[in-house]
């Protein structure tokens, strides 16, 4: 993995949000306060736009760089969570040229460390972690085991969508709809959602990109 | 939705810009990032910041001024502002005696203020307000929520740091001043994000969301609309339960409107409580009515009770010179 995937990745995601919209934003509406997917979509639009900053750069400061930006853009509860999970993950492969795919999984879960740690929540409260962590160490599992991409790849759809739609019958103590408690019951959470999704396209784009 | 926009990404620094002119003579805008402070920078004083998401106005940028705030950052509307705004701030009003952040606690807001405080190398510290006695502290791990009680905060505060106290004096005021204010509102109608184009949550004709939040989340129970008294003695019951006031005790009564109910319902708010306040024995030593603490154009009020002494009645009674709030 080079900058170049990281920016590619980067339009993926934004691209998968975008198609997402109604759904993440009737999510939001449900259990939120309705202000996710703009947050999140004017977040993805920062990062679009700070390619040209991105490219020369190596991979980890390329991930400082993305975590900065939306630390300044996103605001909210999403901006520091999100933001720090950028920028652990930049330190994590700070000196890396080319991180392979077991360098990766260990930034990437140093990375939803940062957000366990900063949001002080972890697995079972209807968050985006419920999706990041299990996928993060099942990437930690398989990279070590050696798994071919389309495997990897795979795998990690499927448990990012499974974990997501489990949020559905958790009853949120972190994040804004802990406010609801049981009123957010039969609800996915949209923060798991989005996660969900920006796994999908990360995944698709890999496999693509091995398919050609 | 009908609201008054021209684009809606720039609504925030449009309507920003109208109130730097509209009061150009209390307030400067900075832009990139952004944040207003007061247009003539007070001298040796510790720096009193607040912030927090759009659509609440006045607070926090209306209340900067002379014996109140020395910068606020606003954020898009319901979204906290992010740590550059808070150090581009600090930098500019911070005059040698350290910064005090008065941080509504919204996760949002507390995330982005302690990145802000972990990146920061001056002295500062941080006032935490959480006086919405609707939602329990015990089932919730991030606690209550900050609403209209941080505008008593601020008042005091800002008073005190006028008069020269140190950060740790208006530090401990403000955490003394949290722990004696308690809040809680009611909402009739939801409120409309410009961004997100719809209401934030469906209602219907004679319901009630009972201890809503200032972004229009939800509260304790969804309920129908009954008499004002019946809702303020239930209101009363929670925060005077909360403050635990001694008999004889002097308190402020703050009635804030959301945005969307008029003053003329404020008032009769306002007597409603003055009436359960006398039956417990309790007096009612200043009082502030009106929308302070609004959640855009939502419908409904919530109450504030503030556990006054003698040093905090003379701290509400100090000369304040704001956009909003002034004698």
């Amino acid at each position: 993995m080079n900058t170049r995937d990281i920016v590619t990745a980067v339009h993926a995601v934004q691209a998968a949000i975008v198609a997402n919209e109604a759904q993440i934003e009737s999510l939001d509406r449900a259990i939120g306060d309705g202000d996710h997917f703009i947050n999140i979509r004017r977040g993805c639009e920062a990062i679009v736009a700070l390619k040209p900053d991105l490219l020369p750069v190596p991979p980890g400061e390329a991930f400082k760089k993305i975590g900065m930006k939306l630390l300044s853009t996103i605001g909210g509860a999403s901006g520091p969570l999100i933001g720090s999970f950028f920028i652990s993950m930049g330190k994590e492969l700070e000196g890396i040229a080319e991180p392979d795919t077991k360098q990766f999984a260990a930034a990437l879960a140093a990375g939803v460390d940062a957000i366990k740690t900063r949001g002080k929540a972890d697995v079972g409260e209807k968050t985006m972690l419920d999706v990041l962590i299990p996928t993060s160490r099942l990437l930690l599992r398989l990279a070590g085991e050696g798994s071919d991409r389309g495997t990897l790849c795979a795998k990690l759809k499927q448990e990012a969508e499974e974990n997501m739609l489990a949020t559905r019958d958790m009853i949120a103590t972190k994040g804004r709809a802990h406010f609801l408690g049981e009123r957010a019951l039969g609800h996915i959470d949209p923060g798991a959602k989005t996660s969900q999704v920006a796994v999908f396209a990360v995944c698709d784009m890999l496999t693509e990109g091995a398919a050609s | 939705m009908k609201k008054f926009v021209n684009d809606v990404d720039l609504l925030l620094q449009e309507s920003l810009q109208g109130l730097a002119a509209a009061h150009a003579d209390l307030l400067e805008l900075h832009l990139d990032p952004t944040f207003v402070t007061r247009k003539r920078a007070a001298r040796k004083k510790v720096a009193l910041i607040s912030g927090g998401g759009a659509g609440h106005e006045p607070l926090h940028c209306g209340l900067i001024g002379q014996g109140m705030l020395d910068a606020a950052c606003p954020g898009q509307v319901f979204t906290s502002p992010t740590p550059d705004q808070m150090l581009a701030a600090a930098d500019s009003v911070d005059n040698g005696q350290g910064v005090l952040f008065i941080v509504k606690n919204y996760a949002g807001d507390v995330m982005n203020f302690q990145m802000a405080v972990e990146m920061m190398d001056r002295p500062c510290a941080t006032v935490l307000v959480n006086d919405d006695v609707a939602v329990e502290r015990s089932t919730h791990t991030t606690g209550r929520r900050g609403v209209a009680g941080t505008l008593v905060v601020e008042k005091l505060v800002g008073a005190a740091a006028e008069m020269g106290a140190s950060l740790d004096q208006c530090k401990v005021l403000g955490d003394r001043v949290n722990s004696r204010t308690a809040s809680m509102g009611v909402a009739f109608t939801s409120c409309t994000v410009p961004a997100a184009g719809r209401a934030t949550f469906d209602i219907g004709e004679g319901e009630m969301e009972f201890g809503v939040g200032i972004h229009g989340e939800p509260g304790r129970r969804r309920d129908a609309v009954r008499p004002a008294q019946e809702l303020v003695d239930e209101l009363m019951a929670a925060i005077l339960g909360d403050l635990k006031p001694a008999a004889g005790s002097e308190v402020l009564l703050h009635v804030n409107g959301f945005g969307g109910t008029p003053l003329i319902e404020l008032y009769l708010l306002y007597h409603c409580a003055t009436k359960v306040l006398a039956k417990e024995g309790v007096q009612v030593a200043r009082s502030l009515v009106g929308n302070y603490t609004t959640a855009l154009e939502m419908a409904g009020a919530s109450l504030t009770v503030t556990v006054m002494d003698e040093e905090m009645k003379s701290l509400w009674d100090a000369p304040v010179h704001t956009a909003a709030l002034r004698w």
